[in-house]
């Protein structure tokens, strides 16, 4: 994991080498190429116009991640994202089943199922298992990003994560019933 | 710690925000319980294969190259760079800054790409295995991957050189399919990578590229849709000579 950074520096020193990442999770919010390009683009303007804003010394990766997610709350697609309820309780840290590890499940499916899975999630599941897992930030960076607390970012982590594994487990089932069939 | 309580907490291990105080705890607890340290490898498992599934959309070149005109259009109009001249500066320091973030991006892709093939080269030698079509005939090679791949490619004859043809493979870059030629030369080892340049030749700019890491060295080109890579431990000059070979021949 990595630590979280409190950095310094130009803005063409501090972005630069987030600019590929910050357009794989522009995609995993859009879902959509050209979607997350104008993301990115207008997140990279928004940041440049508010450097002035950032205090040096700060975690630069979570304040830039939250222009961009913020920038996709308030674009066409995060309004439509935001309408949806979240309905469920945020406090509840799902436990994770004793018994045989079903989470092998998962690194057993090939790297197109595990990312259908992904893409399935509701956006605010998909979102903290992305900064987490792919973009290994921390619960704290996490946090700061969505602007959420960090209990929230563990329930949805856990939540997400079951839902990925209980889809994963149909998706297997599925494949066996149909393979039986031929 | 009981097996209830390691399961509240496997979540914040595999994610690395155990405190260390009961990180101890949990790590004697797993190299006694088969069960608990099956679950806990089963979600760091889960962990590394969600990243390697989802680490999978990269910026297109255009993507790139767009970004800066698109800064540009959104400078301020002339008249205030006239009166300004501050703020003139500071518009052409951002479409720089975003230029550079394009090439900057671009490097960084290519040392991973590097990396990637100097990887597959290595572990290629390691392996008992190393080429699924043994052959030293470029006319037996070269078939063998048809319909393996999407793309064709040309071989040069290696009879009157020093090179000798080993055989071949089919080789992944990330997500791409491409083709792994293992050369022989005196007792050195030399793999030819060929990938097709779309859609990830953004990474990969159209000059020849030379690069010396870890002592293995390494020669890449574009040539007709085709990004080629010759790596090998033996002296950057025969990397060099069989690069020339195969580019000789990618032009008939």
């Amino acid at each position: 994991m990595a630590d979280i950074q409190n950095e310094s520096g130009t803005f063409e020193e501090l972005a630069t080498p987030l600019f590929a990442r910050l357009y794989n999770f522009a995609y995993w919010l859009t879902q959509d190429r050209s979607e997350a390009e104008d993301l990115v683009q207008e997140a990279y303007v928004k940041a440049l116009k508010g450097f002035g804003s950032y205090r040096q010394g700060t975690n630069f990766r979570a304040w830039i991640y939250r222009i961009l997610k913020n920038t996709y709350l308030t674009s066409r697609l995060g309004l439509r994202v935001a309408t949806l309820s979240l309905d469920d309780d945020d406090s509840v840290v799902e436990p994770i089943a004793n018994g045989t590890p079903e989470s092998i499940l998962i690194s057993s499916f090939d790297q197109q199922a595990i990312r259908a899975a992904l893409e399935g999630l509701p956006v605010h599941y998909r979102e903290v298992i992305v900064l987490c897992d792919v973009e290994e930030m921390t619960y704290q960076e996490i946090a700061e990003t969505l602007t959420v607390p960090i209990g929230t970012v563990m329930s949805r982590l856990s939540r997400g994560r079951k839902t990925m594994r209980e889809s994963l487990k149909d998706a297997s089932i599925r494949s066996a019933s149909r393979s039986n069939l031929k | 710690m009981t097996c209830d309580e390691l399961h509240g907490k496997l979540m914040r291990y595999v994610d690395s925000e155990l405190p260390a105080s009961e990180l101890v705890e949990f790590e004697s607890h797993v190299r006694i319980c088969a069960a608990c340290a099956a679950q806990a490898l089963g979600l760091l498992q889960t962990k590394t294969a969600i990243r390697a599934a989802a680490t999978c959309y990269v910026p297109s070149r255009e993507f790139c190259l767009r970004v800066e005109p698109s800064i540009r259009a959104r400078s301020k109009p002339r008249w205030l760079t006239m009166r300004l001249p501050g703020l003139a500066l500071a518009v052409v320091a951002a479409v720089l800054l975003l230029a550079s973030v394009t090439l900057v991006v671009d490097r960084s892709g290519r040392e991973r790409e590097f990396t990637e093939i100097a990887d597959l080269h290595v572990a290629t030698l390691a392996s008992s295995n190393p080429v699924d079509v043994v052959s030293t005939d470029k006319h037996t090679v070269k078939p063998w991957f048809a319909g393996k791949l999407p793309f064709s490619f040309n071989l040069p004859e290696l009879q009157n050189s020093d090179f000798k043809l080993e055989g071949g493979r089919v080789a992944y870059l990330e997500r791409d399919s491409g083709a792994q030629l293992l050369v022989s030369l005196r007792k050195h080892q030399l793999s030819v990578f060929i990938f097709k340049t779309e859609p990830r030749g953004y990474l990969l700019p159209h000059e020849t590229i030379t690069s010396t890491r870890l002592g293995l060295h390494m020669e890449s080109w574009s040539e007709d849709g085709l990004r080629y890579f010759v790596v090998s431990d033996a002296p950057a000059s025969d990397v060099h000579d069989l690069s020339a070979l195969l580019r000789k021949a990618a032009r008939p």
